[in-house]
């Protein structure tokens, strides 16, 4: 059953709704829970608890890292040094956004970016920080501006600065721009890009919470991670997991979800996490353009392995976590993070992007490899090779230029990616392709055998006008 | 003459310094105010940035050739950027690409004749919800129609 909620959402769409005076009146005023005004949390949390009870309270929130990966919040928290040393301690956000079909962070930081100053605030006291830098992808000038605007006026309050809420504990946040680079969004190219280096992954380990950004201890966290975190501590951390129907699974709270390509409606809501594909489709996505049906779904970003509507879950054991929809669709199944490893996918970042029947799957997968081959870093010769060989094979293959032999040699260039490169972009490239080459064999046959054709592949439902 | 930051941009460099505890930190903050000023990073704001920050020109080179965003030649005096990847290709990015480039005579990756505008395709701007789309200049245009973006680009033409 589908849940909305307004915790993260609650200023948008009202008048001025990212100004500060939006966020304390309007947290004031509504039944949230916690009771408690714009920045209030902040200050209970610094005026009132210890570093450790700050970690503590960020495990029980079960809130699961809302980049894409899904590792639990908390306890990377409680990876920095738990005192700190000769090195400062940095939190890095990453709200570089993009992963092709994810649009969600950029509303946080338009309509309510205060949520994300508040949640730098409680992020840095815990894991130790007085500086957070927030990485905004260079092209979201409104996010920005936003962002820059929250900042100033939580200074003018003395929310940051030398002494937050009377704290003697120093906290700056500052906007870093990107230059257009999507592997700056993967944690360890980001902060190279924010030392002023070319944005290359580095290897791991050291992890960034030995030797992070300037050789120091730090925490990289997405945007909606650190947003949710006002919302988590206000209402106190266990109540915010139980909003998740997933809560058991130690997936928690709500988040954003975003839906996107052949649907009548693309929006971003707030949801409890754990909506199923169709409902998100249906009920949040008005349905597919057309009425047709759904040829397959990215579910949470191009990286993330396509699902088709005919799959369906295989856990006859009883005691597997996905026993209960045994046989039933995947697209009836709560998304998160760990149910959608189940079925052989990834969660990603919860924007998913819906493909409607009589769309080319083929021509669906060009495009994306073109993606891959523009912004592979070019480090491992497995990633930038592969991903070049990849779209060049793709377009042979949609040219009908492409023997039986080569879509094996699609399979095999995948395959030589996994596993055999610095960073996870090539897993990222890899998994997606496999999943298109298995899963719509017929359809690259078919333009090896000439019975499709590049002239009839259409990737729209309705005329551009 | 040399490169030189304008004063307004010389006050914003010294706050963007305090912010890092390293100068190479500058680095992109730094670049993008050149370039908001002079249009392109040429060499010799590669060499005023090294300068400025104490690196050698070869690692700013090395920084301007690696991301998109910093144009190492003179464009146009409006940029358009049409994303093209494929949640907007399903709702049909191809179709606009295909419209501005008549529209516009020119081809992506080039400038009209009169140094008006310059088109580009982009990848995935983070408006996959509101596509088609395009970026022009600061700004987002989203749920673009055909009429929408005649609007658009008479207005950069006519500017
Ligand atoms: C190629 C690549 C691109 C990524 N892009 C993003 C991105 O745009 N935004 C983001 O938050 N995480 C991105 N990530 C994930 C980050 O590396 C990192 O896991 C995340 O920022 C951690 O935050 P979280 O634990 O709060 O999710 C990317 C990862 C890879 C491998
Ligand atoms: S896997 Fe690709 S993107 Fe990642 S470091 Fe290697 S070449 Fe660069
Ligand atoms: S695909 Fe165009 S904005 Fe995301």
């Amino acid at each position: 059953m589908i849940k909305r909620t307004d915790y993260l959402t609650r200023t948008y769409g009202k008048p001025e709704g990212w100004s500060l005076r939006a966020y304390e009146a309007n947290e004031a005023n509504e039944a949230n829970e916690g009771g408690l005004g714009g920045y209030q949390v902040a200050r209970r949390v610094l005026t009132g608890m210890t570093r450790e009870q700050v970690v503590d309270e960020a495990k029980k929130a079960n809130i699961r890292g809302r980049g894409g990966a899904g590792f639990p919040m908390g306890v990377k928290w409680s990876f920095m040094p738990k005192t700190v040393g000769a090195k400062p301690h940095y939190l890095v956000v990453n709200a570089d956004e993009g992963e092709p079909g994810t649009h969600k962070d950029r509303t946080l930081m338009e309509l309510n970016p205060h949520a994300c100053v508040e949640g730098c605030i409680i992020a840095c006291y815990g894991i130790g920080a007085h500086i957070a830098y927030i990485y905004v992808r260079d092209e979201l000038h409104l996010s920005k501006a936003r962002l820059e605007a929250a900042i100033l006026e939580a200074r003018a309050k003395g929310y940051l600065g030398d002494t937050p809420f009377g704290k003697d504990w120093p906290i700056e946040v500052h906007v870093h721009s990107g230059a257009g680079a999507y592997i700056c969004g993967e944690e360890t190219s980001m902060l190279n890009s924010i030392e002023g280096r070319r944005g290359e992954p580095r290897m791991k380990p050291p992890f960034p919470a030995n030797a992070g950004v300037f050789g120091c201890p730090t925490t990289v966290n997405n945007l909606e991670t650190i947003a949710a975190v006002p919302t988590a501590f206000g209402m106190g951390a266990e109540a915010f997991s139980k909003l998740s129907i997933l809560h058991g699974i130690g997936d928690g709270g709500v988040r954003l979800y975003g839906v996107n390509g052949h649907v009548k409606k693309g929006v971003v809501v707030e949801l409890a996490v754990g909506p199923t594909l169709n409902e998100l489709i249906y009920d949040i996505g008005g349905g597919v353009q057309g009425d047709r049906g759904v040829l397959c779904v990215i579910p949470g970003g191009s990286s993330t392995p396509v699902l088709r509507p005919e799959e369906t879950v295989n856990a006859p054991d009883e005691r597997l976590p996905l026993h209960p929809w045994h046989g039933k669709s995947v697209f009836d199944v709560p998304l998160g993070v760990d149910t959608m490893r189940g079925v052989g996918t990834m969660l990603g970042t919860c924007c998913v992007t819906v493909i409607a029947q009589g769309t080319d799957p083929v021509w669906c997968m060009q495009n994306l490899m073109q993606f891959y081959r523009h912004e592979s870093c070019g480090q491992c010769t497995p990633c930038r090779e592969g991903s070049a060989w990849l779209e060049r094979t793709t377009s042979k293959v949609l040219d009908g230029k492409a023997s039986i032999g080569e879509l094996h040699d699609l399979h095999d260039i995948a395959n030589g990616i996994m596993g055999n490169t610095i960073c996870a972009f090539g897993e990222g490239t890899a998994m997606p392709a496999l999943a298109f080459i298995q899963k719509f064999r017929a359809e690259f046959e078919q333009y090896v055998r000439g019975e499709r054709k590049r002239a009839d592949a259409t990737l729209t439902v309705e005329p551009w006008s | 003459m040399p490169f030189a930051l304008s004063p307004e941009r010389e006050r914003k460099l010294q706050e963007i310094l305090e912010r890092y505890p390293t100068k190479m930190a500058a680095t992109l903050p730094l670049l993008h105010l050149c370039q908001e000023q002079a249009g392109f990073v040429g060499d010799d704001v590669v060499e005023y940035v090294a300068h400025r920050l104490d690196l050698s020109p070869a690692h700013v080179k090395g920084v301007v050739t690696f991301y998109t965003l910093y144009n190492q030649e003179p464009v146009g005096k409006h940029q358009v950027w049409v994303c093209r990847t494929l949640p907007c290709a399903l709702r049909g990015a191809y179709q606009v690409i295909e419209h501005c480039e008549k529209r516009l005579g020119i081809h992506c990756g080039e400038t009209t004749p009169d140094g008006k505008v310059t088109l580009r395709t982009a990848e995935c701007l983070a408006s996959c919800g509101t596509a088609p789309m395009m970026q022009v200049d600061r700004d987002y245009h989203e749920n673009l129609t055909r009429e929408g973006v005649d609007q658009i680009l008479n207005r950069l033409l006519e500017s």
